[in-house]
C-alpha cells in the first residue's frame, strides 16, 4: 500500500475521519485571510527496555496520537492541538486559532509542491522487528559480554529504545503528505572501580532503522567495548588544564562543536529577528577557508534525517558555510517567507502538540586534506578532545560551550596523558576562523544526538573530520 | 478551590485501569492520570506573535506480576485503548526479570491525610487580556533605555491541571493545581557586542506574579548590565553563585544523595550518611506542606506520605532522598521522594545580596551557567559561566566566555556563606551561595 494511503488509514480512518473532513477543517481555517495554514496529524508508538544489575529491570510502552492546527498571518501564529482526532474538536481548534488573524494576505502565491522525494528509510515498525524475547536476549548478551571485558567493572546498564512515528500533514494549498519514521537507539553505560576511584564510560548509537541495526557489524557489542574503554581511560585521567590553548578535536561526535557554535546561530528564526550573532552576515567570512559546513537531512538512515520535514517540505543538503563564507540559513516556511527565501526543509517540531520552527538535521563539516596524525604532530602543547557530552549556546552573544568526556594532553606533537572532563568555551562567530588544519577523516556520529530548543527535543546528527583550532578556552582545574 | 467532579471523573478512569490490571492477572498495579489545559501567548515588538491553546492528557499504568514489573502509557482514554495499555504493560512484565526489590510501597506508608495546600488558582484570563499583559511587559523592557536594541518578546502562560493517582492497595487520590508565568527577553547593543538576558516570574496564583512593569524593568536592567562584557585571565578566586544559579548547585547535591544514584553507585556522595558533607552552619530541609508553593504535595508519585524533615543539619547528611524501590535496594525505608523533592529549602543566612557581595569582597559573581559539565560519579565540575567581576564588594564589569571548575565534594564543604536573598521560583529554595575558591579559565 502506498505510504500516503497507509498513513491516512492508520491515523484518519481509525478515528472515523476521511480526507474530506480535512478539507472542512482547512476551509474553516481559510475563512479568514491567512498566509499559511496546516494540520499535522501524528500517531506514535514507543518502547524502552532497560537492563541493570544483570536483570531486565524495566520496560515501558506508549501509544500517543493527536493533531495540531496552525494558522499564520504575517509573523503571527495561532495554534491549538488535541489528543482527540475528531471532527468537532478539530473545527473548534480551527475557530480558536484563526482569531489571531486581524489582517493578512490571502495565500495567493503559488507554492511549488514537491510531488516526490527519495525514501531515506523504510516505513518499518521497529517495535515489531524483533519479538520481545529476542530484545531481552540481545540486552542480556550485551550485558554479559560487556561484563567480561574488565574485572574492575562494577555495574553495566544497557538500554534499548524504539519509536515508530507516523505523520500526515495537510497544507493550505490542498497538499496532503505523509511520512513514517522509525527510530532506534541503544546505549551501554559502565561503572568501573579501581582503588576506591569510580568512573563511568558510556557509548550508544542508532538511526532510522529497526532493531536489526544493532546486530549488523557487531554494533551492540561494540558499544559495550567502547563504554569500557572510555571508563578505563577515565580511571587514568588527571586534572584537566585551565586556560586558552590549541585544541584538536577528533572526528565524528565532536562535530557537536558545529551544532552549538554555528548551527543554532544559523537557524532562520533568530536571523529574521536579528537576535543571532550571525544575523545579516550572509556573504561574510565566518570561518577559515578550510571550512565547508552543511546541514543535510537527506542522508540514508541517519538519526537526524527526514524524508520530509514537519511542514511537508522535502529535506535538503543545505550549504551553510562554503570555504569559510556564510552562505545561508536553515529555514522553515514562516521564516523563509518573511525573509524572502525558500524553505530548506528544516521546519521541525517535537510532536503535534508543538509549533514547528527551524531546526538542524545532520550538521557536519566536509573533509579536508590533512592526515590526522600530522595534525597532532603539529601541536607543541594542547588538548586532544576525542569525545564529548552535551553543549549549549547563547545565540545572541555567540558564546558556546561543550564538555569533553575523553580528552588527552598533547605534548611535543604526541598524545600523552588522559585528562578529566572539562568544558570548552568559545565564541561562535570566530571559533571557525581559528581552524588551521582539517583532517581527511570525516566521520558522522554514531546516532545519539538530541537537540533542545524552546523546550522541544528532536533527534539530530553531527559530524566532522579531525580539526585543529588555534586557541579555545579549556575549563580544567589545573590553573 | 478544587473541582471534585473533575477529580472524580479522572478517579473513575484510574479505577477502571486498576480493575483491568487485576482482570488481566496482575498481582498489583498503580496508575496515574493527568489532564492539563493552558494558554500561552507571546508578543514581540509590540504585537502579538503566537497564541497557543494547550490541551494535554496522559495516563500511565505499572503492573506487577509478583516481582516482575511492566509499564505502559497512552493519551487515548477510550475503553479499548485502556485495555490495550494494560495488556502492553502486562506483556512487558512477563519478560522482565524477578526483582526482589520491586513492588508497591508498604501500605502503612501511604498518605492518609490530605490537607488543602492551596495549589489551585485558575487564572480567568482570555487571549486578548494575556496578549495585552505581554505587550505591556515587553514595552516596558524596550522603553527602559535607548540601548535596548531588539527583543525576543514577552510571554504569558497559564496552566491548570488535574492529577489522580491510585494503586491496588486502595489508594485513590487526586488534586487540581495551577501554574502561571510571565517572562520577557530583550537584547542590547549590536553586532559583536550584542547581549541578551531575560527575567520571569512564576506562581500558583496569578496575584502572586510580579507585575508586567517589574518583569519588564528587571529584564532590561539585567540585559544592560551585560553590555561590554570581557573575559578574565585564568586564575583561582572566590565565586558567588547568584540565588538563581545556586539552586543548580543544590540540585547537584540532591542528585548525588538520591536513591537512584546511590544504589547504582554513581554518586560522588556514596556512603556519606551521618557524615559532614557541608559546613556546620548549613541546614537543608523539605517543606511539603507550604500553602500555595510550587513544590507542595501531601504524597509522592507512589502515594507515600511526604514529611517535613531535615535532610542536612549542622552540615551532616541526615537522610538520603529515596523512593520505595531505591530504599529497598539500600536496605532503608522510602522518604516519600518518588518523583523528587518538595520545596527543598536551604536555611537562609543573615546577609542579603549586598551583604553577600561584601563578603565576596574580590572575586566572581556568577549569574549564568552554560552546559552540563557536572560529573555525578566523581563530582568533577566544569561549566561555562558569565557574570560580574567584583572588587571590594562592588561590581566592576560584566564577564563572559570563561569557565569555572572544581570538584563538588570540596565545593560543598567550602561554602563560606548562604544569603537570605532566596529565589522562590522553583522547587529548590536557596539564596546566593559564596564558595571559597574555584578555578577560572579564560583568555
Amino acid at each position: 500500500m502506498p505510504l500516503l494511503e497507509q498513513v491516512t488509514q492508520s491515523i484518519l480512518a481509525v478515528n472515523g475521519l476521511q480526507t474530506q473532513d480535512i478539507d472542512r477543517v482547512m476551509a474553516a481555517l481559510l475563512s479568514v485571510p491567512v498566509d499559511a495554514a496546516d494540520i499535522y496529524f501524528q500517531s506514535s508508538h514507543f518502547e524502552s527496555w532497560s537492563m541493570e544489575g544483570g536483570i531486565i529491570k524495566e520496560g515501558s510502552h506508549s501509544i500517543e496520537h493527536g493533531a495540531g492546527v496552525r494558522v499564520v498571518s504575517g509573523d503571527k501564529t495561532g495554534f491549538a492541538y488535541s489528543d482527540r482526532i475528531e471532527l468537532p474538536i478539530l473545527l473548534e481548534a480551527a475557530n480558536n486559532v484563526k482569531a489571531i488573524v486581524r489582517q493578512g494576505q490571502q495565500a495567493q502565491r503559488q507554492i511549488e509542491v514537491a510531488k516526490s522525494w527519495p525514501q531515506l528509510y523504510q516505513p518499518l515498525n521497529p517495535l515489531k522487528s524483533l519479538d520481545d524475547q529476542a530484545k531481552i536476549d540481545l540486552l542480556k548478551r550485551v550485558d554479559s559480554e560487556t561484563r567480561k571485558l574488565d574485572s574492575r567493572i562494577e555495574e553495566v546498564m544497557v538500554s534499548l529504545i524504539a519509536a515508530y512515528d507516523s505523520v500526515l500533514i495537510a497544507n493550505q494549498d490542498g497538499s496532503l503528505v505523509a511520512d513514517v519514521r522509525p527510530l532506534v537507539r541503544m546505549n551501554v553505560t559502565v561503572i568501573m572501580v579501581e582503588n576506591g576511584r569510580r568512573e563511568q564510560g558510556s557509548m550508544g548509537g542508532g538511526g532510522r532503522s529497526d532493531y536489526s541495526f544493532f546486530l549488523e557489524n557487531d554494533r551492540a557489542f561494540e558499544y559495550g567495548r567502547e563504554a569500557v574503554r572510555l571508563a578505563q581511560v577515565n580511571l587514568q585521567a588527571e586534572e584537566a588544564p585551565a586556560g586558552n590553548m590549541t585544541v584538536v578535536l577528533g572526528p565524528g561526535w565532536p562535530g557537536i562543536l558545529l551544532h552549538e557554535a554555528i548551527g543554532h546561530g544559523l537557524e532562520g528564526d533568530f536571523n529574521r529577528k536579528g537576535t543571532s550573532a550571525f544575523s545579516g552576515r550572509v556573504g561574510e567570512r565566518v570561518a577559515s577557508d578550510l571550512c565547508t559546513v552543511v546541514d543535510d537531512g537527506t542522508l540514508v538512515g541517519r538519526r537526524g534525517s527526514l524524508n520530509i520535514d514537519d511542514e511537508g517540505t522535502p529535506t535538503e543538503n543545505t550549504v551553510l558555510i562554503e570555504k569559510g563564507i556564510l552562505k545561508g540559513y536553515m529555514q522553515d516556511k514562516l521564516n523563509a517567507r518573511l525573509m524572502g527565501v525558500k524553505p530548506t526543509g528544516n521546519g521541525r517540531r517535537e510532536s503535534y502538540a508543538h509549533l514547528p520552527m527551524p531546526r538542524m538535521t545532520n550538521t557536519y563539516m566536509l573533509p579536508g586534506s590533512s592526515d590526522p596524525d600530522e595534525i597532532i604532530r603539529s601541536v607543541k602543547k594542547g588538548l586532544y578532545a576525542r569525545n564529548f557530552g552535551g553543549g549549549q549556546v547563547d545565540i545572541t552573544s555567540g558564546k558556546f560551550v561543550f564538555s569533553t568526556s575523553e580528552a588527552y594532553l598533547i605534548e611535543d606533537g604526541k598524545i600523552t596523558r588522559p585528562v578529566k572532563g572539562a568544558t570548552l568555551i568559545g565564541n561562535g562567530p570566530d571559533v571557525l576562523t581559528k581552524v588551521s588544519m582539517v583532517g581527511n577523516d570525516m566521520a558522522l556520529d554514531s546516532g545519539v544526538g538530541t537537540c533542545g530548543k524552546d523546550g522541544q527535543s528532536v533527534p539530530v546528527g553531527v559530524g566532522q573530520p579531525t580539526l585543529k583550532i588555534d586557541g579555545l578556552t579549556v575549563g580544567g582545574t589545573s590553573v | 478551590m478544587q473541582n471534585q467532579e473533575e477529580i472524580n471523573r479522572l478517579k473513575d478512569v484510574v479505577q477502571q485501569l486498576l480493575d483491568e490490571a487485576k482482570q488481566q492477572g496482575a498481582s498489583g498495579a498503580e496508575a496515574a492520570f493527568s489532564v492539563d489545559n493552558g494558554l500561552s501567548v507571546s508578543a514581540r515588538l509590540g504585537e502579538v506573535e503566537t497564541v497557543e491553546y494547550h490541551c494535554d492528557q496522559g495516563i500511565g499504568v505499572t503492573v506487577y506480576f509478583g516481582q516482575k514489573k511492566g509499564s505502559a502509557s497512552t493519551n487515548d482514554i477510550s475503553t479499548d485503548s485502556l485495555k490495550e495499555t494494560v495488556k502492553a504493560a502486562c506483556s512487558i512484565a512477563r519478560y522482565a526479570s524477578d526483582d526482589a526489590y520491586s513492588g508497591l510501597p508498604d501500605a502503612e506508608l501511604l498518605a492518609t491525610e490530605f490537607p488543602d495546600l492551596d495549589l489551585n488558582h485558575p487564572w480567568d484570563i482570555n487571549a486578548e487580556q494575556a496578549i495585552s499583559i505581554a505587550i505591556e511587559c515587553e514595552n516596558i523592557a524596550r522603553g527602559y533605555d535607548k540601548a535596548i536594541s531588539n527583543s525576543e518578546g514577552a510571554s504569558v502562560n497559564t496552566h491548570q491541571g488535574t492529577r489522580v493517582f491510585g494503586n491496588s492497595l486502595g489508594f485513590l487520590q487526586g488534586y487540581q493545581s495551577s501554574r502561571h508565568s510571565l517572562s520577557c527577553s530583550v537584547l542590547a547593543g549590536s553586532g559583536d557586542a550584542m547581549q541578551r538576558d531575560y527575567w520571569y516570574s512564576v506562581a500558583r496564583n496569578a496575584a502572586g506574579l510580579e507585575s508586567a512593569r517589574q518583569v519588564g524593568e528587571k529584564t532590561a536592567q539585567r540585559t544592560l548590565a551585560r553590555l561590554n562584557a570581557r573575559s578574565l585571565s585564568t586564575r583561582q578566586c572566590p565565586v558567588l553563585f547568584a540565588s538563581e544559579m545556586a539552586s543548580g548547585l543544590i540540585g547537584a547535591l540532591i542528585g548525588a544523595i538520591s536513591g537512584g544514584s546511590l544504589y547504582r553507585k554513581s554518586s560522588f556522595l556514596l556512603d556519606t550518611l551521618d557524615t559532614q558533607i557541608l559546613p556546620d552552619f548549613v541546614r537543608i530541609h523539605e517543606q511539603p506542606f507550604l500553602r500555595g508553593a510550587l513544590g507542595s504535595a501531601s504524597y509522592d508519585s507512589e502515594g507515600v506520605a511526604t514529611r517535613a524533615r531535615d535532610i542536612v543539619s549542622d552540615g551532616i547528611l541526615r537522610s538520603y532522598i529515596l523512593s520505595t524501590y531505591s530504599a529497598r535496594k539500600l536496605g532503608m525505608q522510602t522518604t516519600g521522594n518518588a518523583g523528587g523533592v518538595h520545596n527543598l529549602t536551604v536555611e537562609p543566612g543573615s546577609n542579603d545580596f549586598a551583604g553577600m557581595l561584601k563578603l565576596l569582597d574580590t572575586g566572581l559573581l556568577v549569574t549564568e551557567l552554560m552546559g552540563q559539565g557536572v560529573n555525578r560519579v566523581t563530582g568533577d565540575y566544569s561549566r561555562g559561566a558569565s557574570g560580574f567581576w567584583v572588587e571590594n564588594g562592588v561590581v566592576q564589569y560584566p564577564v563572559q566566555e570563561i569557565t569555572i571548575a572544581g570538584n563538588l565534594k570540596s565545593m560543598l564543604r567550602n561554602i563560606v556563606a548562604i544569603g537570605n536573598d532566596v529565589d522562590l521560583r522553583g522547587n529548590i529554595r536557596v539564596g546566593s551561595i559564596l564558595l571559597e575558591q574555584m578555578a577560572i579559565a579564560g583568555e
